[in-house]
């Protein structure tokens, strides 16, 4: 963890960063909503948690990190941060984000696409606290993002934007037209992160879509700053987040090399479903939870591999 | 074009210039208010905005689905928000965009299409929204206006800005018919009635409604007293009129500048089959894409004309 501090004390008064988490408080609450994403969805039989896996350091780092000042009891408080789910099929990571930070109860979380439960499958800003863009048509949150980020600029108001969106998702011609014309307005108020799991729905992304690289090329040339991290790594994920604050007239984007399924194995296995909208077993949530408290006693995620191996099994499926 | 004429309307100016000088005028008292737009201002005259308030104003380039996406965004922040494009560019390509980012989570949006209609002429099928108003009131959230004049539509600029929720507002391109000629008496989803009489109803809307009240100078000229209504709102539909309409009339002719299918009138037949079943006619565009020529012979060639109304006024009254 960089030594830096996000914000001062006053800043942390007077914007009320809820959480300022040290690393190893980080890596346990990680730890924690992993567990809440593959319970809850294994519970509820229906899900992405693969797709919400890949992305929980990312969204820990954002809330608990000091990164995101934001009111859990006055959710639509005008200065505060906001945070994007543009791949909205990551909700349930995004849902036991919300109840961590105090949104709404945890056991909410038990409810996961029940017809009474405002935690749907895919997240209704109407009805859940703390979201700030009802999504689930991908392609959408970068531009109110944007959106956000100009009524920030238009009203002088000290808040960042963070849109997560996925890498798939960056087949949507809407992305594009969101960082163009964010680089346009210069809105340095915005930042992207790029979930880059590697696979979409049908299959892995260097099948689908070869072209979407070269990625950071791309961004590069639409006008923005652009990083490349490993997405788990918690330390890595910190210091993106604090470099970008330096950056000013430009929009930025992180690329986050992840992992779907966070690496736990019931999500490598060689069927394309195991990566994406199907959620674990019972059994096989055992192992997962297992190989997360292993995990998370020796920090492997660092360890990543980011291209793993493909079959040709891994790109047919039903969904 | 010479809908009107013929019973002594005046052309005032397009009401797509009336929109964009009301835009102006609560631009002036409205210091929240940012308009967006996407690379056509000088077309939906939202550069009259941007000339006077350019801080308040973006133009996102062609770019319909961020457009929207950008406005929705901008209105979770607490501004209040109106974005302007051609109709079928807004409405079409941007569909889906309406949909998730304004209709779903009911931002305070307000959308306005210009270029609506076969009137604009010569720039061709391309160019024409005839499609918007089924399109814009397939959205749940959504409330869909069509003013007729130039009157009416700076009433309908002043009342859709006052409206809390999403809105589209359908603009166009040539100057058409005055028929408020006092200024307009404009609520939110309560029709006007233009002229009263109990054999049949024509129900319009947009430059249909001049046209409705030249059929209902001819039809009266044969004996046969109509009732005018401009339905100036869409959605949420005066169904209390629809079904007045109905009872004390008899017969209910629609009419519009738009696709049948979906359109105005259909939704004007659910209310009627549901209230009070009576013979009814259809005035629009029957299932098929228009073509370039000039507005008066686009009106004639695809059955928007007076005598079309008159036609179908007639039709319906054979089946009393």
């Amino acid at each position: 963890m960089t030594d830096r501090e996000v914000s001062s004390p006053a800043e942390m008064e007077e914007r009320r960063c809820p959480y300022n988490y040290a690393m190893d408080e980080l890596e346990d609450t990680a730890y924690r909503l992993s567990r809440d994403i593959i319970e809850m969805t294994t519970r509820a039989g229906s899900g992405h948690p693969s797709s919400s896996l890949s992305a929980i350091d990312i969204m820990t780092a954002l809330y608990f990190g000091g990164i995101m000042c934001y009111k859990p009891d006055d959710p639509d408080w005008p200065d505060r941060d906001r945070f994007i789910l543009s791949k909205g099929h990551g909700c349930p990571g995004l849902y036991a984000v919300l109840a961590e930070a105090g949104y709404f109860d945890a056991a909410l979380l038990d409810t996961l696409r029940e017809i009474e439960s405002p935690l749907e499958g895919h997240p209704n800003k109407l009805v859940v606290p703390g979201v700030e863009a009802s999504t689930g048509s991908l392609g959408q949150g970068l531009s109110i993002g944007l959106g956000h980020a100009l009524a920030g600029k238009v009203d002088d108001r000290p808040y960042q934007v963070y849109v997560l969106i996925g890498d798939g998702e960056a087949d949507q011609g809407q992305i594009w037209e969101a960082a163009m014309s964010a680089a346009k307005f210069q809105a340095d108020n915005l930042t992207a992160i790029l979930d880059y799991n590697k696979f979409q729905q049908s299959g892995p992304v260097r099948e689908v879509m070869p072209t979407l690289e070269p990625l950071v090329d791309k961004w590069a040339a639409f006008g923005w700053d652009v990083r490349e991290i490993d997405g788990h790594d918690m330390e890595i994920v910190m210091q993106a987040l604090h470099d970008i604050r330096n950056i000013e007239n430009q929009p930025q984007m992180i690329i986050a090399h992840t992992l779907k399924g966070r690496g736990l194995s019931p999500f490598e296995k060689n069927d394309v479903n195991r990566k994406h909208g199907v959620p674990l077993t019972e059994e096989e949530a055992d192992t997962a939870l297992e190989e997360l408290r292993e995990m998370k006693e020796v920090s492997a995620y660092a360890e990543a591999q980011f291209e793993p191996e493909i079959t040709p099994e891994d790109r047919y499926g039903e969904i | 074009m010479d809908i009107g004429k013929s019973i002594g309307l005046d052309y005032g100016l397009p009401i797509r210039n009336a929109f964009g000088e009301a835009l102006v005028e609560v631009g002036r008292e409205n210091a929240n208010l940012i308009v967006l737009d996407g690379d056509v201002g000088n077309s939906t005259r939202t550069n009259y905005f941007r000339d006077e308030f350019p801080d308040r104003f973006f133009n996102v380039g062609i770019a319909e689905s961020n457009l929207i996406g950008v406005a929705s965004g901008l209105a979770a922040a607490g501004k209040e928000v109106l974005a302007a494009s051609f109709a079928c560019f807004l409405l079409c390509n941007a569909y889906d965009q309406i949909r998730m980012s304004i209709a779903f989570p009911q931002e305070n949006v307000k959308l306005v299409g210009s270029h609506s209609g076969i009137s604009i002429g010569e720039d061709g099928p391309s160019q024409m929204g005839i499609e918007d108003i089924a399109l814009a009131s397939s959205l749940p959230n959504v409330t869909v206006v069509a003013p007729a004049d130039e009157p009416s539509m700076r009433a309908a600029t002043r009342a859709i800005l006052e409206h809390e929720g999403p809105v589209y507002l359908r603009s166009g391109r040539p100057k058409v018919p005055i028929v408020y000629e006092n200024g307009a008496d404009f609520e939110l989803g309560k029709a006007n009635q233009l002229r009263d009489g109990g054999d049949v109803t024509i129900i319009a809307y947009g430059l249909m409604v001049a046209a409705a009240l030249e059929a209902a100078a001819e039809l009266a000229d044969d004996g046969v007293e109509a009732r005018v209504l401009d339905m100036h709102t869409v959605k949420p539909l005066d169904e209390e009129a629809v079904e007045q309409a109905a009872r004390e009339t008899g017969a209910v002719v629609t009419a519009e500048e738009h696709l049948l299918n979906g359109g105005m009138g259909s939704e004007v037949a659910r209310v009627v089959a549901e209230r009070h079943p009576v013979p009814m006619g259809f005035v629009g565009i029957r299932n098929t894409y228009a073509q370039s020529g000039e507005p008066q012979e686009l009106l004639e060639m695809y059955g928007l004309m007076p005598t079309d109304i008159k036609d179908a006024v007639n039709r319906a009254l054979s089946h009393k």
